[in-house]
């Protein structure tokens, strides 16, 4: 006679991958180090952010990145000169970072520094506004950047991207004269999916608005207990104008 | 096509439990519950599942999905919702954006039919 069993699992689908994820949060936390995610559809501007804000914190911050990209290490090398440790993680066929590329990322980083030294980790997953979301890497923070110019209606056609970020930065603000976009109707787009996260316009480009993405950066840091290695030389970061959100 | 990604953590899952029998089992059916609020397409969730385990101890396996609805709760007057995009996903009775997920998010692997 055929007889099933049931087991009642009641597990994630991703369980491998979130386990993956525990372990490099617990690495992280063992160092000290504030690990963040930079997530978006292709040419965003993740790569120019991280650019001007490696460059803004540059002395008051110990930096790496970790540098996601399918097939090519261009990224990486837009990155170095920059001062800080950059490794390269080509994912091949896939369209998002998992927890064992940054694993593995981790390990090169050894051979190039003391992780135990750095302040901040920066992961730029590969652009893509749907998977990354799904997969966590072991990040203290996720931010999405959307730029003005992939339209208003990105926040809810891929919807767990924004509901997944703490922070979003609607970028490349310095182009609204040029496209149709309504920068309060994106950003309320945002909240309407996501009413508690940081949203903020910013120009990599001008320099609009880093200021107050980088004081947002220095408020999660405080309040994970963690402080500056030296003080700040210029209190308040970048000093630019700032645009805002209705 | 990260539901082939998917797959994979669902095998690894699944030879995890594996090993924990003393005699390998045949796996019937294995249940999952995929909220309507993830990046996962059944449909391409099923055919990546299909091609991975050809030919490998799972080959019986069946997958089944049950699809869970995103139901968000209005924290304003407390009902819940079923969240509409074409509405900005607000709360239908006063457009208070979506606060609480109820359910939706779910990538689960609920149960193993096994003999
Ligand atoms: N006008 C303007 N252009 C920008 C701004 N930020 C980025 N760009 C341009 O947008 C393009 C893409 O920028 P990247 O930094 O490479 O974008 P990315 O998100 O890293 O791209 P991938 O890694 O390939 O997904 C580049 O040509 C940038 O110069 C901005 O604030 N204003
Ligand atoms: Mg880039
Ligand atoms: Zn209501």
């Amino acid at each position: 006679m055929h007889m099933s069993i049931s087991d009642t699992m009641n597990i994630s689908l991703l369980a491998a991958n979130d386990q993956q994820a525990q372990h490099n949060r617990q690495q992280f936390d063992a160092w000290g180090l504030f690990c963040i995610n930079v997530m978006s559809s292709p040419g965003a501007g993740k790569t120019i952010l991280l650019e001007q804000t490696l460059r803004a914190l540059h002395g008051t911050h110990a930096m790496a990145v970790l540098e996601g990209d399918m097939t090519t290490q261009l990224d990486a090398q837009r990155l170095t000169g920059l001062g800080v440790p950059v490794v390269p993680i080509t994912t091949g066929r896939a369209c998002h970072l998992d927890a064992a590329m940054v694993s593995t990322g981790l390990s090169l980083l050894r051979q190039q520094c003391d992780p135990a030294s750095l302040d901040l980790l920066w992961v730029e997953n590969v652009g893509n506004l749907v998977c990354p979301a799904e997969f966590a890497v072991g990040e203290h923070c996720k931010l999405a950047l959307l730029s003005v110019t992939e339209g208003e209606d990105k926040p809810l056609k891929y919807p767990v991207m924004f509901r997944e970020a703490d922070c979003v930065l609607i970028t490349k603000v310095d182009l609204l004269p040029h496209v149709p976009a309504d920068l309060g109707r994106m950003g309320r787009h945002v909240r309407q999916i996501n009413p508690h996260c940081g949203v903020f316009p910013v120009s990599a480009l001008t320099g609009a608005g880093l200021g107050d993405w980088l004081a947002w950066l220095g408020q999660q840091l405080l309040a994970q207990g963690r402080h500056h290695r030296n003080p700040p030389q210029h209190p308040g970061g970048l000093q630019r104008p700032s645009v805002t959100v209705t | 096509m990260h539901e082939v990604d998917m797959t994979r953590c669902l095998l690894q899952a699944l030879e995890d439990w594996r090993d924990q029998h003393p005699v390998q089992p045949c796996v019937e059916q294995v249940h999952l519950l995929v909220g309507e609020f993830t990046c996962v397409e059944p449909s391409q969730l099923r055919l990546s599942f299909a091609a991975a385990v050809k030919d490998t101890w799972l080959a019986a396996a069946q997958l089944s999905i049950t699809s869970v609805p995103l139901v968000g709760k209005c924290l304003v007057c407390g009902n819940s919702y079923r969240p509409d995009p074409a509405c900005g996903y607000a709360s239908p009775c006063c457009g208070h954006p979506m606060e609480t997920i109820l359910s939706g998010r779910e990538l689960k692997i609920q149960r193993i039919d096994y003999s």
